[in-house]
């Protein structure tokens, strides 16, 4: 069988970091990859095949076997609880999700009502807390919701918070810290074995001197 | 809900096409030859059981189990493995025959339906359950015998890991005392295969460097021989010793078996979280995304049948070393005999004899062949007793 890898790469916003990282680690990409219209290329020389993959995806790919690595948020991999090895905290693109809402407004005593692109996040961060929810699920601009009294409160991801503040929510909770995860699959994980802990040792030591 | 379409089958559930039928059929001759050339002897068992009885014991979570209802209110589970109905009939029918028993299976399990493709509902297990011998001797028996079998049927390239979870839960015992919460949690992180997760929670423990190294140490514990010595530099109480020893003559015996070259060690593998005792393994081949075959000590299961047994077994994704050994079509065997009114008792007699020589032999009258040539093509050789194929074939 071929030992050559294939990757599963975010496009997108998270592209350029994790292109870096992995040039860091002695695996050139190019910079320009994520603007090529290819979604997959091959890098002979360096025995490896990149997929781009929509970030969300990055993880289901990995876990039916499409791509033996792959870089996730771990946004995704706490709302999609899919079979693959977390292998390396990538530390790249961090950002937290948390709860939010409107300043000040207690949650609806009868059906408290979450908006968010996570409804596992959600369901089991308010399961813990005690409180049962219903989830309203979106896919973009979250923060809608509870300014039109669709929710009242919403899960979403925060970085800089801005998005926030510009419409007038705060924060009432983080839920968890995000990095890109370096993600494997489990049988990749045993049948190459070699070339994937030859990767990973590559890729903690960047984290490691950077970390230094 | 819409209206089901009349081509429309339950969710998860597949067809097999006589292609696949035959690949399968070809696979689970060549493993259960192999399984009775070891003395095992093959059984079968309902297809539905209690949920309270082998639904609550079996490896396979609740919430993967396929339920229903019988007439009178008990949820019943299609069967999820074959191991814990054995393990019934072994600590109940069969409970005073003469131990170890060895014993084998073939045929459908069921796992809940997903809306998600590539999980089905039903699938096809062949194995094997050693039940009553609780020695090295008994792991390394399942073990070759497993290896046996995928190499009888035809797979080259698989790897098999084993693991030992006596080992990882007396370590932690060892370095974290009666802290049973930790260890849970540590537990969890390696089940869940999550290792950035495993050294964040050791990092934020409160316990010394020295420890923390040990418990970051686990996670390098995979390879070949050299884990036993590394296990053994980590290990410190008896449990400990006695389960990197274990291992040691476990994989002495699998060289005296010859079948080394597909085993690898890791010490970390954890398939379930309180399902196996002892040794454990999973084996894959590429271009397969998910597990191919698994299986490993099992101690508690059937003392929850009231047999006091230790017992171990495999179990082989039939319908995944299909799609593993990734065989062509083979040609088509058969014959075909086309016959009129006139030649029809001749057909009979010729296919008959072809039959006996052990041919597959179709007989056809022409009015129904729509295109002669069509129905030629699909066959290995025809033979065309009508007057328009006169002298052909």
């Amino acid at each position: 069988m071929s030992n050559r890898l294939t990757i599963a790469m975010p496009k997108g916003r998270i592209y350029e970091e994790a292109a870096e990282l992995m040039k860091q680690a002695g695996y050139d990409l190019g910079a320009d990859l994520d603007e090529s219209r290819k979604l997959i290329l091959d890098f002979p020389e360096q025995n490896i095949r990149i997929m781009m993959a929509k970030p969300m995806d990055v993880v289901t790919y990995v876990e039916y076997g499409a791509a033996d690595i792959g870089i996730a948020g771990k946004d995704v991999l706490l709302e999609q609880d899919r079979d693959v090895y977390e292998v390396l905290d990538l530390k790249i693109s961090p950002c937290y999700v948390a709860v939010a809402g409107v300043p000040d407004q207690p949650l609806s005593r009868i059906a408290p009502k979450i908006a968010t692109k996570y409804p596992k996040v959600a369901s089991d961060y308010f399961r813990e807390q005690g409180e049962q929810i219903e989830i309203i699920p979106l896919n973009g601009s979250i923060e809608l919701a509870p300014l039109i009294g669709l929710a009242d409160r919403i899960v979403d991801i925060v970085s800089s918070g801005r998005t926030l503040k510009e419409n007038g929510l705060v924060e009432y909770e983080k839920i968890a810290d995000i990095t890109s995860r370096l993600i494997v699959n489990p049988v990749s994980y045993r049948m190459k074995s070699n070339e994937i802990d030859q990767m990973v040792s590559k890729l903690s030591n960047v984290m490691e001197e950077a970390s230094s | 809900m819409g209206k089901r379409l009349m081509f429309e089958k339950p969710l998860g559930m597949r067809d097999t096409l006589p292609f696949f039928y035959n690949q399968k059929a070809k696979a689970r001759k060549q493993l259960s030859d192999a399984i009775l050339s070891y003395g095992y002897s093959f059984m079968d068992t309902p297809l539905m059981e209690y949920h309270e009885t082998v639904g609550k014991v079996s490896a396979t979570l609740d919430q993967q189990l396929f339920k229903l209802l019988d007439q009178q209110g008990h949820t019943l589970v299609l069967r999820p493995d074959m191991t814990a109905p054995i393990a019934r009939v072994a600590a109940s029918q069969l409970k005073n025959s003469e131990f170890p028993l060895r014993l084998a299976y073939e045929g459908p399990v069921f796992r809940a339906q997903q809306t998600e493709g590539g999980k089905p509902a039903q699938f096809e297990q062949v194995g094997t359950e050693l039940i009553g011998d609780h020695s090295s001797y008994g792991d390394a028996e399942v073990i070759a015998l497993l290896v046996e079998s995928l190499k009888n049927a035809g797979l080259n390239d698989f790897v098999i890991t084993v693991g030992h979870i006596g080992f990882v839960k007396a370590f932690f015992r060892d370095v974290l005392g009666e802290d049973e919460e930790t260890i849970e949690t540590l537990l969890q992180f390696l089940y869940r295969k999550n290792y950035v997760g495993y050294r964040e929670a050791v990092k934020a423990l409160p316990i010394s460097e020295d420890k923390q190294t040990a418990l970051l140490q686990l996670l390098t514990l995979r390879g070949g021989e050299e884990v036993f010595e590394a296990g053994r530099s980590l290990a410190r109480n008896q449990t400990c010793m006695q389960a990197v020893n274990e291992l040691k003559q476990l994989y002495r015996l699998l060289k005296e078996y010859g079948v080394e070259q597909s085993i690898y060690f890791d010490l970390n593998l954890i398939s379930h979280m309180d399902y196996y005792t002892g040794v454990l393994f999973e084996g894959y081949a590429p271009n397969l995304g998910a597990l191919l075959c698994n299986g490993g000590r099992y101690d508690t299961l059937l003392p929850s049948f009231q047999l006091n047994a230790s017992a171990t077994g495999f179990a082989v994704h039939l319908e995944r070393l299909v799609e593993a050994l990734n065989v062509q079509e083979d040609e088509d065997q058969r014959i075909g005999i086309i016959v009129d009114n006139d030649s029809y008792a001749r057909g009979i007699k010729q296919a008959k004899n072809k039959r006996a020589e052990g041919y597959a032999v179709l007989l056809q009258h022409r009015d129904q062949i729509a295109d002669v040539e069509a129905f030629r093509s699909q066959l290995s050789e025809t033979i065309d007793l009508t007057n328009e194929g006169g002298a052909k074939g």
